[in-house]
């Protein structure tokens, strides 16, 4: 894939940039520029927030079956994850024994590294979830 | 707006079909459809094709084109068009043809669906089956297909007490239904032990909770309802359908145990319809999981919410009992050529309603249904067919 598709995606992937509708209050993540319940009353009206990283899981899997860029970490905890904001993410959750993960428990964003591009192409990074310190 | 029938049917065998190409399956089905049909080249409209991936699996786009190329039906210069939508694409081409149909604008279409997926190995084919997940905020994360409905399986156990056995039922009855399907891709019956010690895909969910990657093809024809007669004694009416959307993403749903693009599409089909769930005596849901099964007898409310993994162990949806769901076997035993699932599934209803379905025949079936999604159920698509007499 080309470089540009993963550097456009940097300031979420990395720093957790989301929207918030100015009308209803309401966070989307990745940031959206239409409110999905204002509508045309949000065009414009879409502010830029950042996400604290805190959420609990919502539900989870443990994935045996892995596509290629996976298959070094798999079994590996595939989650989604309700954040404070309210809004859901799904990534991996690390730093934890698979058979310690809960729905409800506590997790907080870290920053990982998620594949590479071949075996000499680009890294790229993002979030992933750790029980929350 | 015109009625619109099924005058003819054809699907090839299905499973993992090493001697033919994709254009050969395509061609297989579409033939035996139009013959079925008894209609002559000259008949023929236009034609609709359903396919998730021909230019991931087989590196061939422009399929419409080349179905119609090798129909033999070159010399028509018909006008062919090619629907994309993941799973559900063969449902929305049949949506498709019918418009144009019910519109006034052509009489009679084939509709068909195919997919070959077993040209690429196991590993690349679930890669391109993942590819109508969102990519860049699910799968880059390490979300896979199997994994986005593992999720759903999870919730729906926690919400509402669904058990590893009761989604094991669902691919028992199912393999059931497929033992007395000949053209089914496993026709071998299996027992709750089988699903529960089969290696883990994506935990709760083990190889036998998937459906297959296979080869297959499907098609239908359509006809406007006033002409169908002059084909057939038996037409098969399609009497409502529906079609809805919902966010790409599993976790910006509203509610992970529900999808809410089967329970609109279900209701605008009824409505179109003028019936409700209890007319219907045999279904067609999209089993891609075990848990999808589950999910879609509830959204299509022959269930209660939550009931559907209860309902399934209590016998409620195998063969003549109170519902008849996946009687071809499902896409779990009947085989998953993605393409080709929609029109499949119309193939079975219409079998069924005519009364031709043999020993998996569903006694006195008058209404019929399909339902078929795309990707993780951010496309599903419902159809119901009743008898024309």
């Amino acid at each position: 894939m080309a470089i540009p598709r993963f550097w456009r995606e940097i300031p979420s992937r990395y720093n957790l940039v989301a929207s918030k509708c100015l009308n209803c209050a309401m966070v989307d993540f990745p940031p959206r520029e239409v409110c999905t319940r204002c509508g045309r009353k949000s065009i414009g009206n879409m502010e830029r927030v950042k996400l604290s990283g805190r959420g609990q899981v919502v539900t989870y899997s443990i994935v045996h079956d892995a596509p290629k860029e996976f298959e070094m970490m798999k079994p590996y905890v595939l989650a989604i994850v309700q954040m404070d904001e309210g809004v859901r993410m799904t990534s991996q959750i690390v730093d934890c024994e698979n058979a310690e993960v809960k729905i409800g428990m506590r997790v907080e964003t870290a920053f990982r590294r998620l594949g590479a591009e071949g075996e000499a192409g680009i890294i790229h990074y993002g979030y992933k979830f750790r029980p929350a310190a | 707006m015109r009625g619109v029938s099924v005058i003819g049917i054809g699907e090839t065998q299905f499973g993992e079909l090493w001697d033919k190409s994709f254009r050969e399956l395509g061609i297989e089905a579409g033939l035996r459809a139009i013959q079925e049909a008894k209609i002559a080249a000259e008949n023929v409209d236009a034609i609709y094709v359903g396919n998730m991936s021909a230019g991931k699996f087989i590196d061939q786009e422009h399929v419409a084109a080349l179905v119609a190329d090798y129909s033999g039906l070159v010399d028509q210069h018909l006008p062919t068009v090619r629907v994309e939508g993941g799973g559900a694409c063969s449902a929305i081409a049949i949506h498709q043809a019918a418009m144009s149909i019910a519109s006034g604008v052509h009489d009679i279409v084939v509709v068909g669906g195919a997919e070959k997926m077993t040209d690429v190995g196991d590993v690349e084919a679930n890669a391109i089956l993942s590819s109508t997940t969102d990519q860049e905020w699910e799968s880059v994360f390490g979300a896979t297909f199997a994994g986005l409905y593992a999720m759903m399986a999870r919730r729906h156990m926690f919400e509402h007490g669904t058990t590893r056995e009761q989604l094991a039922a669902v691919a028992v009855k199912n393999h059931k239904n497929g033992s007395m399907n000949p053209n089914a891709q496993f026709q071998k019956e299996i027992t709750i032990e089988t699903v529960l010690q089969a290696p883990r895909v994506a935990e709760p969910l083990g190889v036998f909770d998937c459906a297959p990657l296979s080869d297959g093809a499907a098609a239908v024809v359509l006809c406007s309802a006033d002409k169908a007669r002059k084909f057939t004694d038996t037409p098969i009416n399609l009497i409502g359908t529906g079609h809805a959307t919902d966010f790409l993403a599993v976790h910006d749903r509203r509610d992970l145990t529900t999808m809410d693009a089967t329970v609109i599409a279900g209701k605008r089909a009824f409505h179109a319809a003028g019936k409700t769930p209890i007319d219907v005596k045999v279904a067609e849901v999209h089993d891609n999981f075990t848990i999808s099964e589950i999910m879609a007898v509830e959204d299509l409310r022959f269930v209660p919410k939550g009931k559907g993994g209860y309902a399934t162990e209590d016998g409620e949806t195998a063969l003549n009992a109170r519902i008849s769901v996946n009687t071809s076997g499902g896409l779990k035993a009947r085989g998953y050529p993605v393409g080709a699932t929609g029109v499949a599934q119309a193939v079975e209803i219409v079998r069924q309603l005519r009364g031709e379905a043999g020993k998996r025949q569903v006694a006195g079936a008058e209404v019929g249904l399909t339902h078929t999604l795309g990707g993780t159920g951010a496309t599903a698509v419902v159809h119901l067919f009743a008898r024309g007499d």
